[in-house]
C-alpha cells in the first residue's frame, strides 16, 4: 500500500514524497477521538475473548439470595432479579454484541457483495429484478423485517442474525450495485474484456478488488448500527433471552424495576452505547484515513 | 494614463501539511486606466493567488503576509476581508471572472438573479430595473434571445455561453479593473478567440481596464499592452509587449518563447521545451529558482539570492544576473 | 420535471408489488398448518372436526394455489378487508386505524424537529468550523446515533418522570381531548425520537455545507461583493440541502423503528406497539396487515422526498 513518487531530480527541486501509509498513519492514528476508539474496541475484544476469566461470577447461575442488590464491593454493579452479578453479565454480553455483529456482517456483506456485484455486471432484467427487491427490502423498516423473521423462525442467537442480515444485505448490494456500475466503465475493464476475460474472471478479479476499500469502510460503519440492532432485539424479547446474557434484554430486565432498582438498566445501557460509540469513530476515521472523497458517498 | 492599482511586494503564503508554500513571494505591478495588462506563467506560480490576494479572498490555509495594494488612495489589504468596504470594492469596482465556466456559476439560481443581485446590491436598482439591465448585458456579451434566457438555469448553457454570462455579470457594475482568471483554458480554440474579441470590446465599451491571467503567451500577444511574467511565485521580467516578444531578456521567457510554434518563421526550426519540471514552492532554496533549469546561468546565480529586478529600458525590467543579450536568438 | 415524477411512480408501484410479495411469501414459509395459523390455536387443538377445517379451509380459500391466494388477499386489501385480529377479536384495519394517528402525531413531530434542529445545527457547525460549537455539535451527533432509543427513554423516563416528577411517564391522549396534556405527555418520546434523526441531519448538513463551501460558485458569490448571509442563505442552503434530503427519506424509515421502542417503553398505543405485541401473540392476520401499511407508508414518504429533491435541484426538473 505504499507508494511513492518523487517529482524532480535536481537540487533545488526537494523530492515530494507522496506516501499512502504515511497520510493513511497521519489521519487515522493521529486523531484523538479515533484513537479512543479503537482502544475501547480493542477493550471491547479482549473482554469478549477472555470473558470466563475476567467475570467474576457465573453470569447464567441464579442465586435467589442475593436478588436485586444494589451495587456493592461484592456485587460491583448490582445484581438483577435473580441474582445474577450484573458485571459478569456485562462481560459475557459482549461475546453476543461481537458475534452477532461481526456474523451478520460477514454474512450480509457476501450475500449483498455478490447480488450488487451481479446486478451492476449485468445490468438489464437482472439488474432490475434484483435491485426492486432491494429497494423493496430497503422499504422496510430495518427493525420491522428483523422482528417478523427472528419472531417467526422463533428466538435464538442463531435467527437473529439471519434477521439481521437480511435487514443488512439490501443496503451493501446498493452501495456495490453503484460501485461495480462506475468501476465496469473504467478503460482497464473494457482492456480486459478485450483481451478475453469472462465475465466471471472480470467481475472477481477486477472489479471486486477495487470496490473493496469503500465496502470494508461501510461494513465497519454498519457495525456500530448492528449492535444496536441487535440490543434492540433483545430488549424486544426476541434473540437472545435470559438466562442467556445480552445487554438489550438487561435493559429490559431493568425496565421492569426501575421505580426501585434503577441501576439494572443503566450499566448495559452505558456499555452499549460506548460500542457503538467506538465503532462509529472507528468506521468514520478509516473512512477519512483511505479516501475522503468517499464522505459524500458513505 | 493615471494609474489605478499599484500592488508593491505583496507576499501569500499556505500552511499545507507538507511544509509552507510561498505562493506569491514579493510582485509588485500596476495597471493604468483602460489599459490591458497579461500576467503569464505556468500552472502553480502563483499568479492566481496573486489576484485572489488583490481581492481579499484568500482562505485558510492560505494568507497574505506582506505587501500593500494601493487602491483609490488606500491599501486595500489593511481592510477588513469581509468587511463592507471591501465588500463595496468587489464586484463594484474590481470585478474577476474566473476559469471553470462550468462550476463557477450557482446550478440552483437562475441566470437572472446571479445578475441582478449584483445590481441591486451595488446599484441600488429595483428587481424591474436590474432585470432589464440583465437582458441588455445578455445582449451585450453576444447571448442569443437574451429576453426569453435569463430565467434559465446555467447548466442549460454551454462553456462559452457561461463565460459570456461571467463577463456580462462581471462588468454589470460597471468596475474599474476587470481581472480574468484563466479565462478562457477550459473552452476549445475558436470559442477562446471569440471570447478574447468580446472582452477586448466590452471593457473598451465599459471604459474598464484588464487583467489577463495566463499560462499562455499568445493569447496576451494579440491583446495586451504590457506583460509580467511569473516564475515560481515572483515577477521575472516585465515590460510591454512589444519588449517582451521583441527582445525578451529573462532565460524563463525566452525558454517560453522558443516553444511556440509560430507562422513567420522558417521551417525547421526545432521547438526546444524548457529542460526540467516546475519547482516544489516548498523549501526554496534562497537563489534563484529558475537556476536548475536555466542554460544562461553564471556563477553568481548560484551564490547570490534571488536577483532584484534590473531595469533594462523603458518600462522593461528583468529579474537576472546573467547577460542574456549575445546568447539570444 | 413530469417525467421525473412518473418515473418515480412507476418505480414506487414496482416496489411495492414486490413488497406485498415479500410479505405474503414470508408468511406462508411459517411452519405449519397455514389454517391453523390464521385461525389461532383454537382450529389445531381438535376442538374443530376435520370436517368443519376443511370447510374452512376452502372458505378462506387456502386449497387453492399460492398465486391465486395471493390475489385473493390483494383483491381483499384493496377492498379494506385486512382480516381480523384473533387477539382482539376485530377488524384489523380498525385497530389499525385506531392507532395510526397516534403513531403519526408523535413521529411527524419528532421528523420535523430532528431535521430541523438537525440543519440548523449542521449549518451553524461548518459555518464556525474548528470552533468549540463545531466539535460540541460533532461529538453531540456522534453519540444520537450511538445512543440506543429505548435505554434513552429509560433514562429520561427515571430521570423526569420518576425522580423528578415533572413530566407524565406513560400513556397518550388526544390532542383535542387535552392539549396540555398530549404535550407534557409527547414531550420525552418526541425528544427520544428526534435524537437520531437530528444526529444524522446534522452530520450530513455539516458536511454538505463544508463541501459546498470549497465550490467555485461560492468563490464566484465572494467575488461580486454580497454579505456572508446572502451567500449562506441564497448560494449555499438549497445546494446544501440536496443531500440532506435524500437522507430524510431513509431516515423515516429509521425512525419507524426507533418508534417501536418508545411505543414501548412509554406505553403509548400506537402501531408500532400492536405489531410488537402481535408478533408476540402469534396474530399473524395483524402482522401480515400491519406490515404491509406501515411498508406502504415508508415507500410513499420515500417517493415524496424523491420528488421533492426534484424541486431542489433544477438540473433534474430540467435535465
Amino acid at each position: 500500500m505504499v507508494k511513492k513518487q518523487t517529482i524532480g531530480a535536481d537540487f533545488s527541486e526537494a523530492p515530494v514524497c507522496v506516501s499512502e501509509w504515511g497520510r493513511f498513519r497521519r489521519v487515522f492514528f493521529e486523531r484523538k477521538l479515533v484513537m479512543f476508539g479503537l482502544i475501547v474496541l480493542m477493550l471491547l475484544v479482549i473482554t469478549a475473548i477472555f470473558a470466563p476469566l475476567l467475570a467474576p461470577y457465573d453470569p447464567y447461575q441464579s442465586n435467589m439470595a442475593d436478588s436485586l442488590l444494589a451495587p456493592s464491593s461484592k456485587y460491583l454493579l448490582g445484581t438483577d432479579i435473580q441474582g445474577r452479578d450484573t458485571l459478569s453479565r456485562l462481560i459475557f454480553g459482549s461475546r453476543t454484541a461481537l458475534m452477532v455483529g461481526f456474523l451478520t456482517v460477514g454474512i450480509a456483506g457476501i450475500a449483498g457483495v455478490t447480488l450488487g456485484l451481479v446486478a451492476g455486471y449485468f445490468g438489464g432484467i437482472t439488474n432490475m429484478i434484483i435491485m426492486r427487491t432491494m429497494d423493496a427490502l430497503m422499504g422496510f423498516p430495518m427493525i420491522l423485517l428483523a422482528l417478523i423473521i427472528a419472531a417467526l423462525l422463533g428466538s435464538g442467537i442463531v435467527n437473529v442474525i439471519i434477521a439481521l442480515s437480511v435487514a443488512t444485505l439490501p443496503g451493501y448490494a446498493r452501495v456495490m450495485h453503484g460501485l461495480t456500475l462506475s468501476i465496469r466503465e473504467n478503460d482497464y475493464i473494457l482492456a480486459q474484456r478485450a483481451m478475453g476475460a469472462g465475465n466471471i474472471r472480470a467481475m472477481f478479479s477486477h472489479i471486486l478488488p477495487n470496490a473493496l476499500p469503500p465496502m470494508i469502510v461501510l461494513i465497519t460503519l454498519q457495525l456500530g448500527a448492528l449492535i444496536l440492532a441487535e440490543a434492540g432485539l433483545s430488549f424486544l424479547g426476541i434473540g437472545i433471552k435470559p438466562p442467556g446474557a445480552a445487554w438489550g434484554a438487561m435493559v429490559a430486565d431493568g425496565y421492569r424495576y426501575l421505580s426501585s432498582y434503577p441501576w439494572l438498566s443503566f450499566a448495559p445501557g452505558v456499555a452499549i452505547m460506548l460500542v457503538v460509540f467506538a465503532f462509529n469513530l472507528v468506521g468514520d476515521g478509516l473512512r477519512d484515513a483511505l479516501d475522503p472523497r468517499l464522505r459524500g458517498l458513505l | 494614463m493615471a494609474e489605478l492599482l499599484r500592488v508593491e511586494n505583496l507576499k501569500t503564503q499556505f500552511h499545507t501539511d507538507s511544509g509552507l508554500v510561498k505562493a506569491v513571494d514579493g510582485i509588485s505591478y500596476h495597471i493604468d486606466e483602460l489599459e490591458i495588462i497579461g500576467l503569464v506563467g505556468e500552472s502553480g506560480c502563483g499568479k492566481s493567488v496573486s489576484q485572489l490576494s488583490v481581492m481579499q479572498l484568500i482562505n485558510a490555509p492560505g494568507k497574505i503576509v506582506g505587501g500593500e495594494v494601493i487602491f483609490e488612495g488606500r491599501d486595500l489589504l489593511k481592510l477588513k476581508a469581509h468587511g463592507p468596504e471591501m465588500r463595496s470594492v468587489r464586484g463594484a469596482k474590481i470585478a474577476m471572472i474566473f476559469q471553470e465556466p462550468m462550476t463557477s456559476l450557482n446550478p440552483v439560481l437562475t441566470i437572472n438573479q446571479q445578475l441582478t443581485e449584483m445590481l441591486e446590491l451595488h446599484l441600488g436598482m429595483s428587481s424591474k430595473e436590474a432585470r432589464e439591465r440583465v437582458i441588455e448585458l445578455l445582449g451585450m456579451v453576444g447571448i442569443p434571445s437574451a429576453k426569453s434566457r435569463v430565467d434559465d438555469y446555467p447548466h442549460q448553457f454551454s462553456g462559452g455561453m457561461r463565460q459570456r454570462v461571467m463577463i456580462a455579470m462581471a462588468l454589470s457594475c460597471n468596475p474599474e479593473i476587470l481581472i480574468a482568471d484563466e479565462p478562457t483554458t477550459a473552452l476549445d480554440v475558436t470559442t477562446q478567440a471569440q471570447l478574447l474579441e468580446l472582452m477586448r470590446d466590452m471593457v473598451e465599451q465599459f471604459k474598464a481596464s484588464l487583467v489577463i491571467v495566463t499560462h499562455n503567451l499568445g493569447v496576451v500577444a494579440r491583446y495586451a499592452q504590457r506583460i509580467y511574467i511569473m516564475y515560481a511565485g515572483r515577477i521575472v521580467e516585465e515590460g510591454t509587449t512589444k519588449d517582451i516578444f521583441g527582445n525578451p531578456r529573462h532565460p524563463y521567457t525566452i525558454g517560453l518563447l522558443k516553444c511556440i510554434p509560430r507562422l513567420d518563421e522558417e521551417e525547421g526550426r526545432k521547438l526546444v521545451p524548457i529542460k526540467g519540471l516546475p519547482p516544489n514552492l516548498i523549501n526554496m532554496p534562497p537563489t534563484c529558482a529558475f537556476l536548475p533549469r536555466c542554460s544562461y546561468n553564471i556563477e553568481r546565480c548560484s551564490q547570490e539570492p534571488w536577483p532584484p529586478l534590473k531595469h533594462l529600458h523603458d518600462q522593461h525590467y528583468i529579474s537576472c544576473y546573467a547577460d542574456t543579450e549575445e546568447k539570444n536568438r | 420535471m413530469t417525467a421525473y415524477i412518473i418515473r418515480r411512480l412507476i418505480m414506487a408501484v414496482v416496489v411495492l408489488i414486490i413488497l406485498t410479495l415479500i410479505i405474503f411469501f414470508i408468511m406462508r414459509l411459517l411452519p405449519g398448518d397455514p389454517l391453523i395459523i390464521f385461525m389461532g390455536r383454537a382450529a389445531g387443538q381438535g376442538s374443530i372436526s376435520p370436517e368443519q377445517l376443511e370447510n374452512l379451509r376452502i372458505a378462506y380459500g387456502l386449497d387453492k394455489p399460492l398465486m391465486v391466494q395471493y390475489f385473493n388477499w390483494m383483491g381483499g386489501i384493496f377492498q379494506g378487508d385486512l382480516g381480523e385480529s384473533i387477539y382482539y377479536h376485530e377488524d384489523v384495519g380498525k385497530l389499525l386505524l385506531e392507532r395510526f394517528p397516534v403513531t403519526l402525531d408523535l413521529g411527524i413531530r419528532a421528523f420535523i424537529l430532528g431535521n430541523v434542529l438537525g440543519i440548523v445545527l449542521g449549518l451553524v457547525a461548518a459555518l464556525r468550523r474548528g470552533k468549540w460549537i463545531d466539535t460540541g455539535a460533532t461529538v453531540f451527533s456522534y453519540f444520537g446515533v450511538s445512543i440506543p432509543v429505548f435505554w434513552l427513554g429509560i433514562l429520561l423516563m427515571y430521570a423526569f418522570g420518576l425522580k423528578l416528577g415533572w413530566l407524565p411517564v406513560t400513556g397518550y391522549t388526544y390532542p383535542w381531548v387535552d392539549f396540555w396534556m398530549n404535550f407534557k405527555q409527547s414531550i420525552m418520546p418526541v425528544a427520544c425520537l428526534s435524537l437520531m434523526s437530528l444526529a444524522i441531519t446534522a452530520r450530513q448538513m455539516r458536511s454538505s455545507v463544508l463541501e459546498v463551501n470549497q465550490q467555485d460558485y461560492i468563490r464566484t458569490a465572494w467575488s461580486k461583493g454580497l454579505r456572508e448571509r446572502v451567500i449562506v442563505t441564497r448560494h449555499m442552503l438549497k445546494n446544501s440541502l440536496i443531500p440532506v434530503i435524500t437522507l430524510m427519506g431513509i431516515g423515516l424509515g429509521l425512525m419507524f423503528g426507533g418508534q417501536v421502542f418508545v411505543e414501548i417503553v412509554f406505553s403509548i398505543p400506537g402501531v408500532g406497539r400492536l405489531l410488537v405485541s402481535s408478533v408476540f401473540a402469534q396474530d399473524y392476520q395483524v402482522v401480515q396487515s400491519g406490515t404491509l401499511v406501515i411498508a406502504v407508508v415508508v415507500v410513499l414518504a420515500n417517493l415524496i422526498v424523491d420528488i421533492s429533491y426534484g424541486w431542489f435541484d433544477p438540473r433534474i426538473r430540467y435535465g
